[in-house]
């Protein structure tokens, strides 16, 4: 009988606080469709006004498609840097016997306590006046090229395949390029799609840094141009409120249906090391 | 962050002449595109904000070289009476206030909740997950809807509904950005607690309610302290997250106004270096910014050992 009320007060409590998280969503993807977002509670439930104009408007203000564009050449390469380089130090981390590992191993801990606010400005100076990459891809890219949490991941994946693996495949004389490719990465495939997915979020949803060096409309990712519209052009059109959900959703709708395909790879302990302050 | 920190043992045959540089050195190779990174991108830009901070430095055209002459702790001197930034790192102070327990509290209860064997388990976890994962800039876009003077939280709350409203009311306007991202974070935060109590054992909650234990005494005496490590981790995280607050303040209150309640240090690191061209002030605030972090870290996980 005790236990019976507990177990319904549970329920009680986790629906309540499902309600409140999914709820925004709902009146996003929602209001993305309608002619007049609704602002009074009992218009929840549209029955008409469906349309696609809001799409139209905000794509005749920002060039969705373009924007788009840019936030998946950005998270590319993002991810292309992160895994290439990531799974090579990895491998030398986890599995290969060289000078200057220590000191390696402690440079990546002590990455891992950098915070960005500090070397937001110097970053600002030498990428955008010491390299001359402000408004171009690269200079999107590079302070995110190289994932030390990706790192973290490969090392302790190749960490855990058996050592009599790789001395078999030396004994044969393959070079340790080759028993990185055609042995370990094979059998690393679960850390593979976890690194793309904790990684893919980042530059896909990153709006600092990528804000502060584009001031370049046709190359601003879809979080930047959406930002820009949301702060300054808003205020000055008629009805903004459909256009502003319009362009959220196609914002936040790849990486949730991406999660929604992926959900079992999001453990908790990958994601935990993929934190970085 | 938590899952590895030691240095790896090789368990190999040790080879009867072990040389200077390791048996395979092709390692360093495969190691130097990150060594190299590192050093460009994190130990470079670290020096330089230290340097900046410590001179008059400005921007000048491509090319030209104007000196830039040491002042020693002038930059701190006039960051430290700024009033401004005096604000921005009170705004953080009561951010951190309304954000750091609620998400403590919160995530800890929903995950023990979540942990008890529920149906549809992975419903929930998505529904709380899913505003983790989304863009910051596409939840902020639905707040300022939601929590507008017309908005749809004033509509439901009628004549309780605050003048002004939430987000261009001064006293409001950082609370309101305080929910906010407890919100947004919380999903992160279950989930840690989720795989925390994985590791409870479950012997201690069946042996506390033979004790005639209830579920408060239980939760209060067996799941608190069996998931202080992560507790800790939540802790500095959130003081990290909070710390780090630029999109949220900057969108949902316009470049932190009402009256500068919502501006943050970022923010303001943001309108002193690059909007008015001013980094060595603007370096000056970060180094400030990552002592005071560093400081709460500190002391929370201080706090957690102690008790």
């Amino acid at each position: 009988m005790r236990r019976q009320r507990g177990t319904w007060v549970r329920y009680l409590l986790l629906t309540l606080a499902a309600a409140v998280f999914a709820f925004p969503f709902y009146f996003m993807v929602v209001g993305a469709f309608q002619e007049s977002p609704t602002n009074t509670p009992d218009h929840l439930l549209p029955t008409s006004g469906w349309t696609l104009d809001n799409f139209a408007a905000i794509d005749s203000r920002i060039d969705l498609l373009g924007s788009l564009g840019n936030s998946l050449i950005f998270t590319a390469g993002v991810l292309l840097g992160t895994v290439t380089f990531g799974l090579l130090a990895g491998y030398a981390m986890a599995r290969l016997d060289f000078r200057g590992r220590g000191a390696t191993w402690v440079l990546m801990l002590l990455v891992q306590m950098v915070p960005f606010q500090l070397l937001m400005i110097p970053l600002y100076v030498q990428i955008t006046r010491g390299f001359g990459l402000g408004d171009t891809y690269l200079g999107m890219i590079l302070p995110f090229a190289i994932n030390t949490t990706a790192v973290f991941i490969f090392t302790q994946f190749f960490r855990a395949l058996p050592q009599e693996m790789f001395e078999a495949a030396r004994i044969d004389g393959a070079s340790e390029l080759r028993i990185l490719t055609s042995i370990a990465v094979p059998l690393v495939k679960p850390a593979l799609t976890t690194v793309v997915l904790v990684t893919f979020i980042g530059p896909w949803n990153e709006f600092l840094w990528p804000f502060l060096i584009t001031k370049d409309a046709t190359l601003q990712p879809l979080a930047v141009s959406l930002a820009n519209y949301i702060s300054n052009v808003a205020q000055s059109t008629a009805n903004p409120n459909g256009a502003i959900l319009a362009g959220a959703t196609t914002l936040a709708f790849p990486v949730v249906i991406l999660f929604c395909l992926f959900q079992r790879y999001f453990t908790a302990s990958n994601i935990g090391s993929a934190v970085k302050g | 962050m938590s899952t590895a920190t030691r240095e790896p043992r090789t368990t190999e045959v040790r080879t009867t002449r072990s040389r200077w540089w390791g048996r395979q050195p092709v390692g360093s190779l495969f190691a130097l595109p990150y060594l190299v990174f590192v050093l460009a991108i994190f130990a470079y830009p670290l020096g330089f904000a230290v340097w900046i901070a410590f001179h008059d430095y400005f921007f000048t055209a491509p090319g030209v070289d104007v000196p830039k002459p040491f002042v020693g702790l002038d930059n701190f001197a006039a960051v430290l009476t700024d009033p401004q930034v005096l604000e921005a790192f009170r705004n953080i102070g009561v951010f951190l206030v309304i954000n750091v327990p609620l998400t403590v509290v919160l995530s800890m209860v929903l995950a023990t909740a979540l942990n008890a064997g529920i149906r549809w388990a992975a419903a929930y976890r998505i529904a709380f997950y899913v505003p983790y994962l989304t863009a910051s800039v596409s939840l902020v876009g639905v707040w300022l809807l939601l929590f507008s003077s017309g908005g749809l939280v004033n509509s439901v709350l009628g004549p309780l509904a605050p003048d002004p409203s939430w987000l261009v009311n001064s006293s409001l306007a950082m609370p309101t950005i305080a929910l906010y991202v407890t919100w947004k974070q919380l999903g992160f935060y279950i989930l840690l607690y989720l795989a925390a109590l994985q590791s409870v054992p479950r012997e201690l909650h069946e042996s506390a309610a033979t004790d005639g234990a209830n579920a408060w005494q239980r939760f209060r005496n067996v799941t608190v302290p069996g998931v202080r490590a992560t507790t800790v981790l939540v802790l500095v995280l959130a003081i990290i997250t909070g710390a780090n607050l630029f999109t949220e303040p900057y969108l949902l209150t316009n470049g932190g106004g009402p009256d500068g309640a919502s501006v943050t240090p970022v923010l303001l690191i943001y309108q002193r270096g690059i909007q008015q061209q001013n980094p060595d002030t603007a370096a000056a605030i970060g180094m400030l910014l990552v002592i005071v972090v560093g400081v709460l870290s500190l002391a929370a996980n201080r706090i957690n050992r102690e008790r």
